[in-house]
């Protein structure tokens, strides 16, 4: 069983991003299980969602304890929750910002990881450019899809396209595609750089 | 909107029941009450206290619903007087479908029975929905209101004998100021119900603009019978607030109850009007105006009101207060004509 | 057909594949989502011939539910916590009359405090209304529960309260097998009405019983639970005829053949709790787990028969009698009356609470041993609680104890401004 955890804000889709994520795990054929950690909902609120992905039936119930993947969506969060909690030591790290760990303050963290398991991702710049709105979880997705291999892109994509149909949904998969390209391009040895 | 009225006024000045207009009229003028083929849906047999002016005033309501729809009818009932001594277990005298559920859902209930007749291809099957003052201005207010605002196609008939009778006698919303019952008991310096602002149901029914509102009383049944039918005619939330005087909780002579409903609508405390969709359309003028006075003197729940103090006087203050709340209502709705008999000495 | 999709949306579909004609509607977290999506369908058209009427109150839904099945409409609505409260005396009136009305429960607790996370205390508070009451482990049983509860409700005409977790189910994405129109027709025919108000042949429904019959006519309503225990495995056995799947029923045991401990628990936890019991009896402990599915009637001869050979009995539930103990434990102990077998109560899980395999793991390991209390709360902060109780006895006007104990929980958030 795969197991993500996605922290973010309120209104910044984390939600969303959790079932696009167990959405395209199903159309491969998968078992997929996500739901939020379930609050009063207010934006800028800390949110966390959580996306389980297995070949078998999911029964489990309980909130991610122990997660292979972590989707950071709002780093202002990063040192005001304990968002690792919990992460694997052979886990993978993706966090929305344009800046490199080190300027995150979580260097000495991740240079635990595995290299090329580890990321920062402008995402929501790609969502400016691609949709227009600061909205960053579908680029998330495509960087997720390339970070861990564990979903293929067009399976993101088309998982995209359901939950926002029309030009919306379009515009966000090919944030994604790109978020894709750009973390599949990833060099080990810049693992202290952005994406 | 006028319709060919079915009855003519006549102005009876008897005392008593037994010729309120019937054999002095043309049979196609009379009452469906006078009808051998009325549908009896309340049929005799009921446990209704002697002089009960919600027996009367019910079985006139439903039979002219009965008549209006050529029998296809569904009866919804409150808790209450009604519903109790109509169905004095282990029998029933209801001759229609009829179903009580609780005290304060009637409306509501009876919106989900009118929602199955359409949805089952049935509309022309129509629902009448009842219950006391208490049921319907106090507990099931809720619901009056959210049935009200959905226009469901519900007649809703409020027998307001302004208090909790059956239970004993409680005072509710629409009992009168200084009148006496179980939980307002005429003692103190205030005997009575206080003077409160007042609980108009039939100006809430008219202020959610819902097609027809209408008041009448069992003093003129030819008129209740007709506004019943007449709300028949229209689809959507209507409402009629029937007074029926309760000897019981009233303290009135069982014999008297007409008489005291006419004293009422005289007098102007209590006033037949009608309007639709939010505008008043028509009031029954006052034939000759009585002081409030006569009209509380019949009913021993006012009987405070009339005693004499220490100095051989009465308190009027209580009176004083009664008289203008009539007075304000035949201001109010014009309910004097310009040539009718002014007979305001209280 | 296989979806991926939220608890919800999954249960509106099913909902009106059921073909309803009256729905009633009143907002409350956490089945919101339930009666929106049935609400959308019916303005879309995709369900026909179905009134969906917003109401003012839950008071107001059941009792517009209780008019439209009276008059031989299927009628449903949805509801939890404090709306279920609010609708209580139409609850006991629903099934006195015998209405087979079907309602989701979307399991929430109920205030004060006020709380919109799950627990079972709100389907707890009408376990003896005389409603039939289900409850799902997984959205795909919340799904099936629905379309057998019109079945079950309209043969035995009772009303029937399919119960499913607030947010654990009802928010979840899953993958679901929503079933198709045809396949929800061949199962479920057209509501044939035991009782109806029609002009054609009218009756009065709803008088009042005295004395001297009111018992004989509650003994008939405790006969119709004995009855729908016969009836309920039926219809789940004609469910999977239809549908191919087994779901439904009075229990469903899991590992229990050989297993010395038996944890019992309604509803979704017992997910988590088959997690556990696999990786214990990978260990070579004899334990097993019974998810009970109908609650009301409760099965106890089901339970009982499941039960035997066990040398103790876990309970775990979401239902808290306070000053008492658990709920679903007393229910549990009476099906077991004549065995001297040890029921040990753990409340989990209440207010949302999560409920970790970790935490379950413990218990249970304590359980093998006969280390457990007879009764005890699941991770609870027990110096936040003996603080409190020391505070409120040191002084008079100690506060409020919810505000108290959730400021002593938290004191590096900041203030709250309300």
């Amino acid at each position: 069983m795969f197991q993500i955890r996605i922290h973010g804000r309120g209104g910044q889709g984390v939600v969303t991003a959790a079932e696009m994520l167990s959405i395209a795990a199903f159309k491969e054929g998968r078992h997929a299980q996500a739901f939020p950690s379930f609050g009063s909902e207010r934006m800028g609120a800390p949110v966390v969602s959580f996306c389980r992905i297995d070949d078998r039936e999911i029964r489990l119930r309980e909130p991610v304890q122990e997660p292979d993947a972590l989707i950071i969506q709002d780093p202002t969060l990063l040192h005001s929750i304990d968002v690792f909690n919990g992460l694997d030591p052979t886990g993978y790290i993706l966090i929305n910002s344009r800046r490199g760990f080190e300027e995150l303050g979580i260097a000495e963290f991740a240079a635990k990881l595995p290299a090329h398991q580890v990321c920062a991702l402008g995402a929501t710049d790609m969502a400016m450019k691609y949709v227009g709105r600061p909205l960053p979880n579908a680029a998330l997705l495509g960087g997720f899809a390339a970070i861990s291999g564990e979903l293929h892109i067009d399976s993101v994509a088309d998982a995209i396209m359901e939950k926002f149909p029309g030009t919306v949904g379009k515009a966000n998969a090919a944030a994604a595609r790109q978020a894709f390209l750009e973390v599949a391009q990833h060099q080990p040895e810049k693992r202290t750089a952005a994406c | 909107m006028t319709e060919p009225t079915t009855h003519q006024r006549i102005r009876f000045y008897q005392t008593g029941t037994h010729t309120v207009g019937n054999r002095l009229l043309d049979e196609t003028k009379r009452t469906v009450q006078a009808s051998m083929a009325r549908a009896n849906s309340i049929t005799s047999g009921h446990r209704a206290c002697q002089g009960c002016g919600e027996a009367l005033g019910a079985r006139y309501a439903l039979d002219s619903v009965m008549r209006a729809t050529e029998g296809q009818m569904v009866a919804v009932n409150a808790t209450g007087c009604l519903e109790v001594f109509t169905t004095p277990y282990p029998e029933t005298s209801w001759q229609i479908p009829w179903l009580h559920s609780l005290f304060g859902n009637a409306p509501a209930v009876a919106t989900g029975v009118a929602a199955a007749l359409r949805v089952k291809g049935k509309g022309h099957v129509r629902v009448v929905a009842q219950g006391g003052d208490g049921g319907t201005a106090d507990i099931g207010f809720g619901c009056l209101s959210g049935m009200f605002e959905r226009n469901d196609d519900v007649l809703y008939i409020c027998y307001d004998n302004e208090g909790y009778m059956n239970t004993g006698v409680q005072r509710s919303s629409a009992t009168p100021p200084t009148a006496r019952t179980s939980t307002t008991p005429a003692l103190g310096d205030d005997p009575g119900n206080v003077f409160g602002t007042g609980k108009n149901l039939p100006l809430i029914a008219l202020a959610h603009n819902i097609p027809y509102v209408a008041t009448a009383s069992v003093a003129d049944l030819h008129d209740l019978e007709a506004k019943v039918a007449k709300a028949m005619g229209f689809r959507g939330a209507r409402y009629i607030h029937i007074m029926v005087p309760c000897p019981l909780g009233w303290g009135s002579a069982s014999d008297a109850t007409i008489r005291i409903a006419r004293l009422a609508v005289e007098s102007g405390f209590f006033p037949l009007f009608e309007a639709e969709y939010g505008e008043i359309t028509a009031a029954n003028k006052i034939r000759r105006q009585v002081p409030v006075s006569e009209y509380l003197k019949l009913q021993r729940r006012f009987a405070h009101l009339f005693k004499r103090g220490p100095d051989g006087e009465e308190d009027r203050k209580g009176l004083d207060r009664l008289q203008q709340m009539a007075d304000a209502n035949i201001a109010r709705f014009n309910l004097l004509s310009d040539g009718a008999a002014q007979g305001t000495s209280p | 057909m296989l979806k991926q999709l939220e608890g919800s949306q999954a249960v509106a579909e099913t909902v009106a594949s059921c073909r309803p004609e009256v729905v009633c509607a009143y907002p409350i977290t956490p089945q919101t989502h339930i009666v929106e999506g049935v609400g959308a369908l019916v303005k879309t058209g995709s369900l026909k011939n179905c009134e969906y009427i917003n109401v003012e109150s839950e008071f107001a839904a059941l009792s517009v539910a209780i008019g439209a099945s009276a008059a031989g409409a299927r009628a449903y609505t949805a509801t939890a916590s404090q709306g279920l409260l609010f609708m209580a005396e139409a609850v006991y009136n629903a099934a006195g009359l015998g209405l087979p009305i079907v309602m989701t429960i979307g399991n929430r607790a109920i205030g004060a405090p006020i709380n919109i996370w799950n627990d079972h205390t709100d389907s707890m508070s009408m376990k003896d209304s005389g409603w039939i009451q289900l409850f799902a482990e997984t959205n795909q049983e919340a799904v099936d529960l629905h379309i057998q509860a019109f079945r079950l409700a309209e043969e035995l005409s009772c009303p029937v309260m399919v119960c499913m977790d607030g947010f654990i189910l009802t928010h979840a994405y899953e993958r679901i097998d929503v079933p198709a129109q045809e396949e929800v027709d061949a199962f479920l025919p057209p509501f044939e009405p035991v009782q109806v108000l029609d002009p054609v042949e009218p009756y009065s429904i709803g008088a009042m019983v005295g004395p001297d019959a009111f018992a004989e006519v509650r003994y008939l309503a405790h006969d119709k639970q004995l009855q729908a225990l016969r009836l309920i495995p039926e219809i789940a056995e004609v469910f999977k005829d239809v549908f191919g799947r087994e779901t439904g029923g009075l229990l469903h045991p899991y590992r229990t053949e050989g297993a010395e401990t038996m944890v019992v628990a309604l509803s979704s936890v017992n997910g988590t709790i088959k997690e556990v019991i696999d990786q214990m009896r990978f260990d070579g402990v004899a334990i097993g787990s019974i998810s009970i599915c109908s609650f009301r009637p409760f099965p106890l001869q089901a339970l009982a028969t499941t039960l035997s050979g066990a040398k103790r009995v876990v309970v775990i539930e979401k239902s808290l009698a306070p000053g008492l103990g658990g709920m679903v434990a007393s229910d549990v102990r009476m099906a077991l009356a004549h065995e001297a077998t040890p029921v040990y109560t753990v409340i989990a899980g209440l207010g949302g609470r999560p409920i970790t395999m970790a935490s379950l793991m413990e218990v249970f390991e304590a359980a093998t041993e006969d280390r457990l209390p007879d009764m005890q709360f699941l991770d609870l902060d027990y110096a936040a609680v003996e603080h409190e109780i020391a505070r409120a006895r040191a002084t008079r006007r100690s506060g409020p104890t919810a505000e108290n104990v959730l400021r002593r929980l938290g004191p590096q958030r900041p203030a709250a401004k309300t």
